[in-house]
């Protein structure tokens, strides 16, 4: 559980990762990054480990790891891998990098 | 090992299965499927897939007690709840027992996008969480080739799908992965590679407009198995592998004779009748009271008190009961007792291997001793002959495992239909062979029977003729005439001129008796006319001779009376 504002964030991000495999800790450090460089304090991400909480799967549909789900804004979007092509990233969470050169 | 050594000829441990409870599968894998391995089953789509992936699943946990994952990927729970629930399968109720676990994987590529590197651990987890809460010992998965629609990283999702196989035969679940058919090959992404331990190809053919699923098992490592095709249904009660035609010829033999219900051609054969357990076919033409013989048949088995289930092709349970009243043959009783069933139904109504497992079925449910199909010709119109041959193995044979005697009658059609059933092959799976046909005399028909063969019974050879009466079937004796056997009105000509024959025979005789009883009257009279005139010759002599010898003795006497005569008048 990462930084968290009283009332609910703008964004919302539920990552599902297994453990600390290396594409799970390359996708949490992935995500960190980009949170903190584009929504700084705009944000909410909620890191699963599966492995803890395996009924997660099953409720989240998750097949693949790691899994990112914009929860907020709706619609939610589902992005699987170590997210390390920043700009699709981007591009797939509507995060429009609003300096251009990041 | 050790305690093996000693003897050397021990059996080796089998390959441990684990029986799908599936009705005729077990039989054609001996057993079922690998235990604590993966089985494919693929096939094109309406083949059946996923009901025997659900199957597997329930029977297992009612059979076998073994709680089961479903992993679907391509229905809901409640779509698959919904689909299976006609087949008696209550998934709800198994979820809620902790016996089932229905897990539907959503993929779809439209609503995820790939971002570097992943791999399926997600899958993983929920799949042995899954086996882990309810102690999971089967496991399907259906349709896993679904994930190829939803990633595009192809080699990722190989190498998973091989680490899940393997990962699933270290758990030690017994694992069904259903797969569609691809173009010349087993599976479309070719999963074949990786589940090497049991191969299960499920078809589904058209041919002439009627469909008919079939089974095979491709290969099976490590066991031996049935290698042919197995028609097989989707019946009221799941799948039906349609029981095995048994490989061998093993089963046990009656030496009971069975009477066939008409005195005459119980007569026929020396021993009185057929062996119990045995097939009899009866075949004719049109009209050669066929469906009577059977009738007669039946109603002897009901009237020893044994159960009899009739298979009706042609006429409902009502007009037969009614038609055979009409020839002294009362089957409402019998139908009333409980000793007599008839299904009745076209056999149009299904295809053949239906028909089959209706029989079984109903033969499973009923016990009968008897059991007679009224025809199996009629059959053919659903079937080429070849499947309706093989489809009658099975049955013959199914029904003499279980010692049930079986009477078939069969139409044939034209002079030449003795060629007919030849090729049918019928003839050469049944026992007794009695061929009733049309003997077409001069304006008449008459009915003839003969026994084509029966197998360890002394029989008679001669055509008899019967005829259908108010009090049923009736043989009639033999007729020799003077160009062979005479049947019909040749016969009445002949027992009329026999009578007429007999008659004159009678008369001459009686003439002849007469005659002589004149001859010896006039003979009677003759003497008596001779008697007379001899003893008044005799008399006539006796007087000659008096008159010469003892003439004085009478002359005294006159002349005496001449003298005394003369004193008296002239005193």
């Amino acid at each position: 559980m990462e930084p968290t504002a009283a009332p609910p964030a703008e964004y919302a991000f539920e990552l599902y990762v297994t453990g600390a495999t290396p594409n799970s800790t390359r996708a949490v450090r992935n995500i960190k990054e980009i949170c903190e460089q584009h929504l700084p304090g705009r944000y909410a991400l909620r890191i699963v480990d599966l492995y803890q909480e395996p009924q997660l799967a099953q409720e989240q549909q998750i097949v693949a790891a790691p899994t990112l789900v914009r929860v907020r804004p709706l619609p939610q979007r589902r992005l699987i891998g170590d997210l390390s092509d920043r700009a699709a990233v981007l591009a797939a969470l509507g995060l429009t990098p609003a300096p251009p050169a990041a | 090992m050790r305690a093996n050594t000693p003897t050397g000829a021990v059996a080796l441990p089998q390959l441990p299965k684990s029986p799908t409870g599936i009705d005729g599968l077990d039989e054609i894998t001996e057993g079922g499927l690998p235990l604590g391995r993966p089985t494919l089953v693929c096939g094109s789509a309406g083949c059946g897939k996923t009901l025997m992936g659900i199957e597997f699943l329930v029977r297992g946990i009612e059979n076998y007690g073994e709680p089961g994952v479903l992993m679907a990927f391509e229905e809901t729970a409640e779509e698959l709840t919904a689909n299976v629930a006609s087949l008696g399968f209550d998934l709800g109720a198994l979820q809620a027992a902790k016996l089932l676990r229905v897990d539907h994987v959503h993929v779809d590529r439209t609503e995820m996008e790939e971002n570097g590197e992943y791999d399926l651990e997600g899958l993983f987890i929920r799949l042995g969480y899954a086996i882990d809460s309810i102690g999971a010992k089967r496991v399907v998965l259906d349709t896993i080739e679904t994930l190829f629609a939803g990633f595009t990283n192809e080699g990722v999702l190989r190498s998973e799908i091989r680490r899940l196989f393997r990962w699933l035969k270290d758990k030690g679940v017994t694992t069904v992965i259903t797969a569609e058919r691809g173009d010349g090959t087993l599976t479309r992404q070719g999963l074949e590679e990786y589940v090497s331990d049991c191969v299960i190809l499920l078809d589904n053919r058209v041919i002439d407009q009627i469909t008919t699923r079939r089974l095979r098992v491709v290969k099976y490592r490590g066991s031996t198995h049935g290698t042919n095709e197995y028609p097989y249904l989707i019946t009221e009660d799941g799948i039906s592998v349609l029981p095995v035609t048994s490989l061998k010829l093993e089963h046990k033999v009656s030496n009971d004779i069975v009477s066939s219900g008409v005195a005459g051609i119980d007569a026929m054969f020396e021993r009185g009748g057929w062996y119990r357990g045995s097939s009899t076919l009866l075949t004719g033409t049109a009209g050669t009271a066929k469906t009577t013989l059977a009738a007669s048949f039946v109603a002897a088995a009901c009237q020893r008190g044994e159960r009899c289930l009739y298979f009706a092709f042609e006429e409902s349970p009502a007009q037969l009961v009614r038609n055979m009243q009409s020839v002294g043959v009362d089957l409402a009783p019998y139908l009333a007792q409980d000793l007599l069933r008839i299904d009745a139904s076209r056999p149009t109504l299904n295809g053949l291997e239906r028909h089959l497992v209706t029989l079984h079925r109903l033969v499973t449910e009923f016990q009968p001793h008897t059991v007679v199909i009224d025809p199996i010709s009629n059959l053919i119109s659903v079937g080429s002959i070849s499947e309706v041959r093989s489809m009658l193995t099975r049955l013959i044979d199914y029904l003499k495992v279980h010692g049930i005697t079986a009477l078939f009658t069969a139409l044939i059609s034209g002079r030449d239909g003795r060629h007919e059933m030849a090729e049918e092959g019928v003839s050469s799976l049944v026992d007794t062979w009695l061929s009733v046909r049309d003997l077409e005399g001069i304006g008449e028909r008459n009915r003839g029977l003969s026994i084509l063969k029966a197998r360890g019974l002394a029989h008679s050879n001669q055509v008899r003729e019967f005829v259908v009466t108010t009090r049923g079937v009736e043989l009639l004796d033999v007729v020799v005439g003077p160009l062979g056997i005479i049947t019909g009105a040749g016969r009445l000509a002949q027992r009329a001129q026999a009578l007429a024959a007999v008659a004159a025979e009678q008369q001459a005789l009686d003439r002849s008796d007469r005659e002589l009883e004149r001859k010896r009257r006039v003979l009677e009279a003759t003497i008596g006319n001779l008697r007379t005139e001899f003893e008044s010759v005799e008399e006539a002599l006796r007087r000659a001779r008096a008159a010469q010898e003892g003439g004085p003795a009478d002359g005294d006497a006159a002349t005496r009376n001449e003298e005394g005569l003369g004193p008296q008048r002239s005193a």
